[in-house]
């Protein structure tokens, strides 16, 4: 099946050998999502370090578009610039794997594809606005988190 | 009626749906019949005929339209109760589906009977709609749900029901009559047999055994019975309550409004009698009498007929999935202690890629945790893939899920 839409080469690769899988020890931010009707289940963990993403890691089980976005969405952010990380959109992520088109063909299949950046920007939040009380640098991530999909 | 599997094979002419074709002009093979079952044309026309001809509200006003659809949705609730053996129509209770049946009984009868530190039983296999409405009742009444576990064959630890109904604080025990996983058929009488010596209620989750085999109420001899419409061959927003009369009579109101009262004054309100004391409002009138056309349709087909086809289906399906290396099949593995549904993982192929790779194929089943996240965690997974099968289905359909499941071993390069 050349030419599939979804399963290409990539993202079987990525769902065999996912990147940045694993725990952090003692991360400062940690987030866990799922998708109630599918079963994808992660946790991310990220360390901030001199406004930078320093470490980030995740696990979980989920289907090969979930384990390929999680993996490509680590890779994307290590060691990025926390402002540039907090703008970060779907497009970019659904882009890098050439997913762009579930927006359209499968409203089911783009939660798998976005829950780890559901994740990102909810962690991101919960931890300027809960653990720094610092509403400002949490912004509105967590509206955007709520209008990923 | 002479029985073939010709026979099964030409009802599909009666199923619109399955002519359809679908994403690259793949036939549609339907194998999520758990989930909902396709409605034939006699159920559709029915629901048309109703609308186009008789569409009128229900027992109040004296006009001819108001008579003929009373007269229309009341023969369903007979053709419901002689369907399952039940001698008294009035205990036939309509309501959306399965889970709103539970909820009343949680509702109504649990809120009168279940008292801090009483125990209610249920079962690790059961769908969500029989686990969470017992946690919303024990918790509120400071009670405790209890699990009858299953074991590696996915059938019910029977001794720990013997354990429960000890402690002599059981009041209900309820379970599916077939699990909508593994399909595994649960032993009703043995269950209902030592609740009666306990004094102890029974409901029974039927959403997944009524379409399928035959269920005769009086000789189950349960206290409570509940299933849906649309998963045999009827419309959705269609399910009914069986419960005996008894029961139902002492039974607080479910939902308050029209239809459930005798006389409302100002302060204080009697209830109307049986049935309609829990049928309050508007109820769902065209599909009601849609239903009723899936019943008959069933009847003459024969229920017994039924459960044999879907037998020979569910054989031969294990039979061929076997052979296919990766594949873990959960559940029993006696064909004749199960209904018609398999669940299947592939090698480590998450189900959610299974379901679309073989999706592009025109092949129908459903991958996910099947609203039992309870015993995805007993099996340690996070999904399943699940086919199930009905009356329309062939022989044929499974060789293209069989085939099908190639793709994935190709895409996965497994």
């Amino acid at each position: 099946m050349s030419g599939d839409p979804i399963y290409t080469e990539m993202i079987i690769e990525y769902s065999r050998n996912p990147s940045n899988y694993g725990k952090l020890e003692n991360p400062q931010i940690t987030r866990h999502d799922s998708n109630p009707l599918c079963g994808d289940s992660i946790d991310l963990y990220l360390n901030i370090n001199d406004n930078k993403i320093s470490d980030v890691k995740f696990d979980g089980k989920g289907c090969a578009i979930c384990m390929a976005c999680s993996s490509v969405l680590t890779e994307m952010i290590k060691g990025k610039d926390l402002s540039d990380v907090k703008k970060f959109q779907k497009d970019e992520l659904l882009s890098e794997l050439g997913l762009e088109h579930l927006i359209k063909t499968s409203p089911v299949r783009i939660k798998c594809a976005l829950l780890s950046l559901k994740a990102l920007k909810y962690g991101i939040y919960s931890y300027f606005a809960e653990k720094m009380n610092d509403l400002d640098s949490a912004g509105n991530l967590k509206e955007e988190a709520s209008n990923l999909y | 009626m002479q029985i073939t599997s010709e026979t099964f094979e030409d009802l599909r002419k009666d199923f619109p749906v399955l002519n359809r074709r679908v994403r690259d002009d793949k036939k549609l093979v339907y194998l999520d019949n758990a989930a909902t079952t396709q409605k034939p044309n006699q159920v559709i026309d029915a629901i048309t005929d109703y609308y186009q001809n008789h569409n009128s509200n229900i027992h109040r006003a004296v006009h001819a339209l108001a008579e003929e659809s009373t007269e229309a949705f009341e023969e369903t609730r007979d053709k419901v109760a002689k369907f399952l053996n039940v001698k008294d129509s009035r205990e036939i209770v309509f309501v959306r589906g399965t889970t709103e049946g539970i909820n009343l009984v949680s509702y109504a009868w649990g809120r009168d009977n279940v008292k801090e530190g009483d125990i209610i039983v249920t079962t690790e296999y059961e769908h969500h709609s029989n686990i969470v409405p017992w946690q919303l009742l024990t918790q509120e009444k400071k009670a405790h749900l209890k699990y009858i576990d299953i074991d590696n064959n996915g059938e019910l630890i029977m001794e720990q029901l013997d354990e429960y109904l000890k402690t002599g604080k059981v009041k209900l025990v309820t379970f599916s009559h077939m699990s909508n996983v593994l399909g595994t058929i649960s032993p009703a009488k043995e269950i209902i047999s030592k609740c009666r010596s306990a004094g102890v209620k029974v409901l029974i989750d039927g959403a997944q055994s009524v379409p399928h085999m035959k269920i005769d109420l009086t000789d189950l001899d349960s206290d409570f019975y509940v299933f849906s419409g649309h998963k045999m061959l009827g419309p959705t927003g269609v399910g009914v309550l069986w419960a005996k009369k008894e029961i139902l009579e002492k039974m607080s109101p479910f939902l308050g409004g029209g239809d459930m009262i005798r006389e409302v004054h100002k302060y204080e309100t009697t209830w109307n009698d049986l049935p309609y004391k829990f049928e309050a409002g508007t109820p769902n009138i065209a599909d009601v009498i849609g239903f009723a056309k899936a019943i008959e349709y069933l009847e003459k087909i024969g229920m017994d007929n039924i459960r044999n086809h879907e037998l020979e289906l569910t054989k031969y399906a294990l039979e061929q999935m076997k052979k296919i290396p990766g594949i873990t099949l959960y559940g029993t593995k006696e064909p004749e202690k199960r209904g018609g549904v398999i669940s299947f993982n592939f090698n480590d192929v998450h189900p959610h890629d299974v379901g679309t790779i073989i999706d592009k194929e025109g092949v129908a089943i459903r991958s996910g945790h099947h609203c039992a996240q309870v015993l995805m965690e007993k099996l340690n997974v996070a999904a399943t893939n699940r086919a199930s099968f009905y009356i329309y289905n062939t022989k044929e359909e499974i060789d293209v899920l069989i085939s099908s499941l190639q793709h994935v071993a190709k895409v996965f390069k497994l």
